[in-house]
């Protein structure tokens, strides 16, 4: 494989154990948050990260930030594993990677102003002083489409799309190469949206960035994805460009999930076959058997509830298209 | 029931929603929580009456020199049992002492437990309640078993027992009431960590690369330093009780020293033929905690609008 | 019952909500009207503080007083104008002829009560059946609204179901008397895609075998296209287009509309082509601009839109906009690029 992978997260697995009982706790079973995922991102591409909730996919970002600590797995940023770094290096590969998150009201500490907030991460790495670091603030604050003047603000005096800019200052300041973008639009209103989503393929344009896109919703992951990696009960069950994975899908679940989206198109709406994926997503504390879908699965067979799918490539082209499917192969 | 429940449920969120929506926040704009906190303190009545009493007793214990006609603990025999009058304002003790002097020098020493004392409380209190709260585990455990003990202990009986063992004085009241204290606010301040610790701002600095003391201090201090200021203002009321409960029997401020407490216990025998010994510091007491305690719950409003 | 010759079953008439705060007046919802045809679906589209909620929260009239007030207009149902409405007439009405689902299914159960116990309650405010046939009922709803294995549900509480059947419980609440208006505020916003298509799926069903008109509100563009057969799109409190769905999708004549179409990132286009975003972020709804609440957003304002604010008017047949320059969109002079 080509070496021009920013960042290489193999068999990534992070289960959170339930105890019960006070003092001399009892483990009592683990939540399969995550378990063995594996992707690759190229520098300067945007790869999205899709799925619904509880699917695992905020919790691999906050594992790559080792804001958690992996159960297994590695992740290789850049050819050097993240998780095994001690604290220090650590806190010099976290300038380089940086994050943005969903909400624009629960990211931003109330009690500082934006300037205080944005300076943050240059303060925490010592970058310059206090007069350099506030003319960087009011650089950054125009770069995203603030006014410099505000700089003395305090988050509430912004609307929603307003802060989610100062987050994306934030995470600009210490002039990363990877950005891992946790739900970032999710929050904001449709019109408000699209201004960020500019604002996040400008900013990658101009700096270079890679980003690493985690959304539940397929049509704003699609937009702004080079490739698109889908998850369920903390698996990858697809991977393909994304336009590919529109066009043509190989999971079931991928399947169900693109027709569960209804398009703002009328026409298009009435003529589109729908295929309802019935039942919930199961409890990732005893997840299925087999493929974890099969419950769920339409086309299921007697193979998939015991085995489980390998992660396989059905392109014969080129792009690589991953899915984990018994049947994947037969409607390629 | 079936609208009015969902009513109910709908128009909490709803109506928190629209006025954010319409930027009912913008209006305010400039201002943080504390100055938003002031405004809606500013409304309420009783508060402010809470506040206007706080203030007037710090005047009074300022310049209680100036304001006091006679000397506290100057003793004018003949002027012995004297009741209200115009040379006494509050009348005079067995020992011809002028009560409303000693009422007044009296304030010194409830505020100054009550500020210090409290002061001890919420400085051991945010301490153990920071460890608990941001780490977790087993000091959590630890620390917060070590609290259910001291809230286990009747108060008084616990202050009664460190000041035995202590002796008397005024240190000694400070150290007994500050230690018996800091278990309820270790116990809000790690009840408010811990609703702000797995927030995305904290999350976001340690991403960053913060470390956890600047996580503690730049983050979470200023988060969650409401519902302190409210708890530790109604507990310097508390605390000033306390003090006069211990003086009363005698384990605190030691005589000539005019106490509130002191004075109550030194009237218990005349009550009958001379009442305003006993009335007068047993309702500077009364008014003080009051005062605490109205501006505490004004408070407690102004900080969190909803809970009311 | 007996409907008006034009099978309208619900008309709003200038609908005006105000909101008395310690800021200011709020006017979240400013003149709205509306009107809703026997087994219809009208989609009520709009950002966050457009007014959506409020509208449908006043049709019911559950607007929490003495803050918010219901200061102008009418509502009529059944020939009747609900704002004159008694206590006891209103009550009569809420959850059997016009009931409601809300956005989220988590708080809108009472976690004490069992699943059966509440509908059951919502059965008998309303009808008066026995326990045993209200139970019956609760049975008949539940097997209805897709709970597997209905019957052994019966006495489970809201948390032993996922959001996805909480959902479904509120939606058998709702139709537990066959009412003839549903109201359903941003009924699938909380939950995930598949159960959100699922809970679309059922609803649309229901309204086929109850023969109700639904009043659906949202924020997302896709589920009107796909649902509804009316749409108002609303803005800052006011409502600036209504019309059937494919003139709002098609030819849109408010630049808001027109705005919102082509900043949406849509499952079947390219990557390649750019959103075009509206610019800025929607007004305070107490410090609303002069003249035309959308002006300092809009790419095509000019000097009129800042002395009046455009009237609602129908400016072809069955479609209504609030625009200055909806007149030039139409005859195609003005280009919505």
């Amino acid at each position: 494989m080509d070496n021009n992978n920013i960042l290489e997260v193999k068999n990534l697995k992070k289960y959170f154990t339930l105890r019960s009982g006070f003092l001399f706790q009892k483990f009592t079973g683990s939540v399969k948050a995550v378990d063995g995922v594996s992707f690759h991102i190229k520098e300067g591409e945007t790869f999205g990260l899709v799925g619904e909730s509880g699917c695992g996919k905020s919790t691999t970002a906050r594992v790559i930030l080792r804001l958690t600590n992996p159960t297994s797995g590695c992740a290789l940023y850049n050819g050097t594993d993240l998780f095994k770094l001690s604290r220090k290096q650590m806190f010099k590969v976290r300038r380089e990677i940086q994050v943005i998150f969903q909400d624009p009201y629960a990211s931003l500490s109330p009690r500082m102003t934006i300037g205080d907030i944005v300076g943050e991460p240059l303060e925490i790495h010592g970058v310059g002083n206090k007069g350099y670091r506030r003319k960087k603030v009011k650089k950054l604050l125009k770069v995203v489409g603030l006014n410099p003047e505000h700089i003395n603000r305090y988050p509430h005096e912004f609307s929603g799309g307003q802060r989610q800019r100062v987050g994306v200052a934030r995470a600009l300041a210490l002039t990363p190469k990877l950005i891992l973008c946790d739900e970032p639009v999710s929050a904001l209103d449709v019109s408000v949206q699209a201004q960020i989503l500019n604002l996040m393929s400008d900013l990658q344009k101009e700096f270079n960035l890679t980003y690493l896109f985690i959304a539940h919703d397929l049509s704003v992951v699609k937009h702004i994805s080079n490739r698109i990696g889908v998850m369920y009960l903390g698996k990858i069950v697809e991977v393909a460009d994304s336009w590919d994975l529109y066009k043509k899908p190989l999971h079931p679940y991928t399947r169900g999930l693109l027709s569960a989206i209804p398009i703002p198109d009328p026409e298009l709406e009435k003529k589109r076959k729908r295929i309802i994926l019935e039942g919930d997503v199961p409890s990732p504390i005893n997840p299925p058997s087999g493929c974890r879908f099969h419950p769920r699965c339409p086309n299921a067979e007697e193979i998939c509830s015991k085995e489980e799918p390998e992660l396989k490539n059905y392109s014969k082209n080129g792009n690589e298209h991953l899915a984990a499917c018994f049947f994947a192969g037969k409607s390629f | 029931m079936y609208p009015e429940i969902k009513k109910d449920l709908k128009e909490q969120s709803e109506i928190t929603e629209i006025l954010e929506d319409a930027g009912m926040e913008k209006k305010y704009s400039r201002s943080s929580l504390y100055k938003d906190a002031w405004r809606r303190l500013k409304k309420n009545k009783l508060a402010m009456i809470g506040l206007g009493i706080i203030i007037f007793l710090i005047i009074i214990a300022i310049f209680a020199p100036l304001v006091s006609p006679y000397n506290p603990i100057g003793r004018v025999k003949e002027e012995s049992s004297l009741s209200p009058g115009m040379a006494h304002l509050f009348g005079t003790d067995l020992l011809g002492r002028d009560i409303f002097s000693r009422v007044i020098y009296g304030s010194r020493i409830s505020l100054e437990v009550g500020v210090i004392a409290v002061g001890i409380s919420v400085t051991i209190g945010l301490f153990f309640g920071a460890i608990a709260g941001y780490f977790g585990n087993v000091p959590d455990v630890l620390i917060m078993r070590m609290a259910d003990i001291f809230f286990a202990f009747p108060y008084i009986l616990g202050a009664i027992v460190i000041m035995t063992i202590l002796g008397p004085g005024i240190m000694n009241i400070f150290i007994a009431i500050g230690i018996l204290g800091w278990a309820s606010f270790a116990r809000i301040f790690r009840g408010s960590i811990l609703s702000i610790k797995n927030k995305e701002y904290i999350e976001a600095a340690r991403a960053l690369g913060a470390s956890n003391f600047r996580i503690i201090i730049k983050h979470i201090f200023p988060n969650a330093f409401a519902p302190i200021i409210v708890y530790a203002t109604m507990n310097v009321g508390s605390a000033i009780l306390v003090e006069a409960a211990l003086s009363f029997l005698g384990l605190g401020v030691q005589p000539p020293t005019p106490a509130w407490g002191k004075m109550l216990s030194e009237s218990l025998n005349y009550i009958d033929i001379a009442p305003w010994m006993m009335f007068f510091p047993g309702i500077a007491i009364v008014i003080t905690v009051l005062g605490f305690v109205l501006l505490g719950d004004g408070l407690r409003d102004a900080f969190d609008p909803r809970l009311k | 019952m007996s409907f008006s010759e034009n099978n309208k079953i619900l008309e709003v008439k200038n609908l005006k909500t105000y909101f008395y705060t310690d800021g200011g007046i709020v006017k979240a919802v400013d003149g709205v009207s509306f009107d809703l045809k026997v087994g219809e679906t009208l989609g009520i589209v709009g950002e966050t503080g457009s007014g959506k909620s409020v509208t449908a929260l006043s049709i019911l009239k559950l607007i929490q007083q003495p803050i918010g007030k219901i200061v102008g207009g009418e509502i009529i149902f059944d020939d009747k104008n609900l704002l004159k409405m008694s206590k006891a007439e209103l009550q009569n009405l809420r959850g059997n002829k016009i009931s409601m689902i809300f956005q989220d299914p988590m708080t809108s159960l009472n976690p004490v009560y069992t699943i059966s116990n509440q509908i059951m309650e919502s059965i008998t405010t309303h009808r008066k059946l026995n326990k045993k046939e209200a139970k019956k009922e609760c049975l008949k709803l539940l097997e209805m609204v897709g709970i597997p294995e209905a019957k052994n549900r019966l006495g489970s509480y809201p948390y032993e179901f996922s959001g996805g059947m909480k959902q479904r419980v509120m939606i058998a609440m709702a139709i537990a008397n066959s009412p003839s208006v549903l109201i359903a505020d941003e009924p699938t916003t909380a939950l995930d895609v598949t159960i959100q298509a699922q809970i679309l799926e059922l609803m649309n069903e229901l309204k086929k075998k109850t023969k109700s008109s639904i009043i659906i509100i949202t924020h997302d563009l896709g589920v009107v296209a796909k649902y509804a057969k009316r749409v108002m799109v609303m803005y800052a409190g006011k409502p600036v287009e209504f019309s059937v769905v494919d003139d709002i999708y098609y030819k849109p004549l408010h630049p808001y509309t027109i705005g919102l179409m082509s900043s949406i990132a849509r499952l079947d286009k390219k990557q390649e082509e750019r959103l075009t975003p509206i610019e800025g972020s929607p007004p305070s709804l107490i410090d609303l601009p002069k003249g035309c609440v959308f002006r300092k957003r809009c790419k095509f304002a000019v000097e009129e839109c800042r002395k009046k604010y455009p009237q609602f008017v129908e400016i072809e047949e069955n479609h209504w906009v609030a625009c200055h320059r909806a007149g030039e969109f139409l005859d195609g002079s003005l280009s919505r690029i």
